[in-house]
């Protein structure tokens, strides 16, 4: 047999028939589903008499639009409420299990699905949000689906693919100390551009993406479609198996060491062809954050913003002049000077215990600098957060002036109250810094969660090290 | 879904790379459950000066004259003429319902986010890719000539200028089969159920854990 990708297995091994035209049906093993991209797919179903083919592969949980306020309170934003009320009613109607806002194991679809054992090595994971990239990190297939296919996919189980091309990202060689998943994936990110992975399944390999955590893999998959491609993966090790075992809907038993003899394959064959590798080396790798409004305009903690009349090509020239005046910065000032009014520590991509305790470490004894209108934390899932707790994580924060919110989107993409104001300039662990994404006219910068607590109780960007 | 076949109609220039679909339609307006009425907020931002909110009476804003879709004839304009990597972001279909409730049917640009591509086709939109120097020369010439008009035809899969030169494009069989039908996929996939049931036959004696 030919050396095949980790991505090669996973499409063999899913794959129900195929056209002449290399178009194939995929058959999908879990499908989540939150309240804002399912009510059309479940609306569709209704008119077209169906149901879901297979109600069991179905995980619901409202994210997009909570509160993170008290959870006692209503949802006071009607049509917010409208929505969140719909996927409960469609997730009784069809009997599909959802954790809803009462629910210790509510939180953003993308902690959830791992954190329950939901999302296993070798499975396909869809769900109608571009970040389900993040579950590739166990060795899985994953990736966003739009409305349409979400409906595809609950009423048939399958979807319409066309196989992607493989790419390699290997990051060479160790980290230095304090260089979190969140500055590699930048840094990648930075290296291949936002449309650099278009077309492709991306593997993260190297010393340096085995030695991440679970976590800190789930980060760097998170942001795959940062770097434009729709799945991220990396392979199934010791690290994987071990995360997975004794999770609720993991497999017991007999099952079990089934399963983990069949994920040991989960990875590729020496030789197997990738049609793009790109390699980084990860000692050279930086704290980073983001100066522009798209993920790959970042830059390493102690450069200077970057000069459009530096770059040669005029298309990305104009951009960067756009970005610059969005983002009311000037070239070639230090990144350091950039003063801040509000910290978002959050999001599917840092919102797990281990970002909460990095940033926690950080906020230790220190206190929320004066110019900081807001600095919140919102942890992932219930009990991400119930981890917290226990572990007095909310305490520092609190003492340190940071407010400690109930889990969700939030921030993010201020679908919700939490909001920047035009004009206001955000350190943010989530993964977009469009215009706009976290408020009309606000400004976002990428952060890690080490380097948010850092511009949080210092006013500005600094490298965490130095703190 | 509706067909596509031919049309002729005014394009529109977006002259950014990385149009994101955040761009396109805002969250705000994502709350909505229903699958239409997104064209008043497509690219929302960019379009009114004031900040805009569900339910409010758009025709009352202040339109941005500054932005290219509140120009005339762009207003009625039926194509759209973007840069690299548009509709990057989000996977909110609610992008390519808010693009096609404005009046767009299809969109040009030198390549496209994946998942903004494949949503394209399953709202009867046609996303065409073409080399960057084709893409440059449309946006000279729309520049140049307002109102400038093109004609696609997916049967042939040609573009065809106001001068009468022709621009083939590229597009997947089975996509252009379901365009130039109408066709639900749902429905063609569900032809092949039998299939779906011998696969999942076979795929539980491998790997019980997934069931
Ligand atoms: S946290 Fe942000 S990026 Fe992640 S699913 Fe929620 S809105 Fe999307």
């Amino acid at each position: 047999m030919t050396a095949r990708t980790l991505y090669d297995k996973l499409w063999d091994a899913h794959v129900v028939r195929t056209e002449e035209d290399g178009t194939a049906l995929i058959y999908i093993d879990r499908h989540l589903i939150h309240e804002v991209t399912s009510p059309q797919a479940f609306e569709g179903l209704r008119l077209a008499n169906r149901g879901p083919w297979r109600t069991d592969s179905l995980l619901a949980v409202p994210d997009h639009n909570v509160p993170t306020t008290s959870r006692n309170e209503a949802i006071t934003d009607p049509v917010a409420k409208l929505q969140v009320d719909t996927l409960e009613q469609n997730c009784q109607e069809f009997s599909i299990t959802e954790f809803n806002m009462g629910d210790i194991r509510q939180g953003i679809v993308h902690v959830i699905g791992p954190e329950q054992g939901a999302t296993l090595p070798g499975m396909t994971v869809v769900c109608g949000d571009s970040h389900t990239s993040t579950h590739g990190a166990f060795g899985a297939l994953a990736h966003g689906v739009g409305t349409s296919e979400v409906e595809h996919v609950m009423a048939t189980q399958c979807l319409i693919q066309n196989k992607m091309k493989n790419m390699l990202v290997s990051v060479d060689g160790q980290v230095q100390p304090g260089i979190t998943a969140k500055d590699i994936v930048l840094a990648i990110i930075g290296k291949i551009g936002t449309a650099g992975g278009n077309g492709y399944a991306i593997e993260f390999a190297g010393e340096a993406i085995a030695d991440l955590s679970m976590e800190g893999r789930m980060t760097v998959c998170n942001m795959a479609i940062e770097g434009g491609a729709r799945a991220g993966m990396v392979a199934v090790d010791q690290t994987t198996i071990d995360y997975v075992k004794g999770r609720p809907y993991a497999p017991t038993g007999e099952v079990w060491d089934r399963a983990v003899a069949a994920w040991t394959d989960l990875k590729s064959d020496e030789g197997a062809h990738f049609d793009k590798v790109v390699r980084l080396d990860a000692a050279s790798i930086q704290p980073q954050v983001t100066w522009g409004t798209s993920p790959e305009m970042e830059v390493a903690i102690d450069a200077n913003v970057p000069d459009p009349e530096s770059e040669a090509d005029e298309v990305k020239a104009n951009g960067m002049r756009k970005a610059l005046a969005y983002m009311d910065l000037k070239a070639g000032m230090p990144v350091t000077a950039i003063q801040l009014d509000k910290v978002f520590i959050g999001s599917c991509t840092n919102s797990r215990i281990e970002d909460m305790r990095a940033a926690a470490a950080v906020a230790k004894g220190r206190k929320v600098a004066a110019n900081i209108k807001l600095a919140m934390v919102v942890p992932g899932s219930g009990l991400v957060k119930q981890q917290a707790e226990a572990e007095g994580l909310d305490v520092i924060f609190k003492e340190a002036g940071f407010e400690w919110r109930e889990p969700g989107c939030s921030m993010c993409l201020a679908m919700n109250a939490d909001r920047l104001e035009p004009g206001e300039r955000c350190a943010s662990t989530s993964n977009r810094n469009f215009e706009g994404r976290q408020g009309q006219g606000g400004r976002t910068h990428l952060v890690s969660p080490a380097m948010a607590a850092a511009a949080a109780v210092t006013g500005h960007f600094i490298n965490v090290n130095d703190l | 879904m509706q067909k596509f076949t031919e049309i002729t109609g005014i394009v529109a220039p977006m002259d950014r790379p990385n149009v994101d679909t955040d761009a396109i339609i805002p969250k705000q307006y994502l709350k909505s459950i229903k699958r239409s009425g997104f064209g008043p907020n497509a690219f929302d931002d960019w379009r009114y000066l004031d900040p805009g909110e569900p339910g409010m009476d758009h025709s009352k804003r202040r339109p941005n004259p500054e932005f290219v879709l509140n120009q005339k004839p762009y207003d009625q304009a039926t194509i759209l003429l973007a840069r690299e990597n548009f509709g990057c972001g989000s996977s909110r279909e609610h992008a390519v319902w808010a693009l096609d409730d404005f009046g767009f049917r299809a969109v040009i640009a030198p390549s496209f986010a994946d998942i903004f591509f494949n949503n394209s086709f399953k709202s009867g939109m046609l996303p065409i890719v073409l080399d960057a120097t084709v893409v440059e020369q449309l946006f000279k010439e729309v520049e140049s000539d307002k109102g400038y008009q093109l004609t696609i035809d997916l049967e042939s899969q040609k573009i065809s200028k106001p001068n009468g030169d022709v621009i083939p494009f590229e597009v997947d069989e089975f996509r252009k089969y379901c365009l130039l039908n109408g066709l639900d996929d749902i429905g063609l996939t569900l032809k092949h159920a039998a299939d779906i049931r011998t696969y999942e036959e076979t795929r539980k004696q491998q790997a019980p854990w997934l069931f």
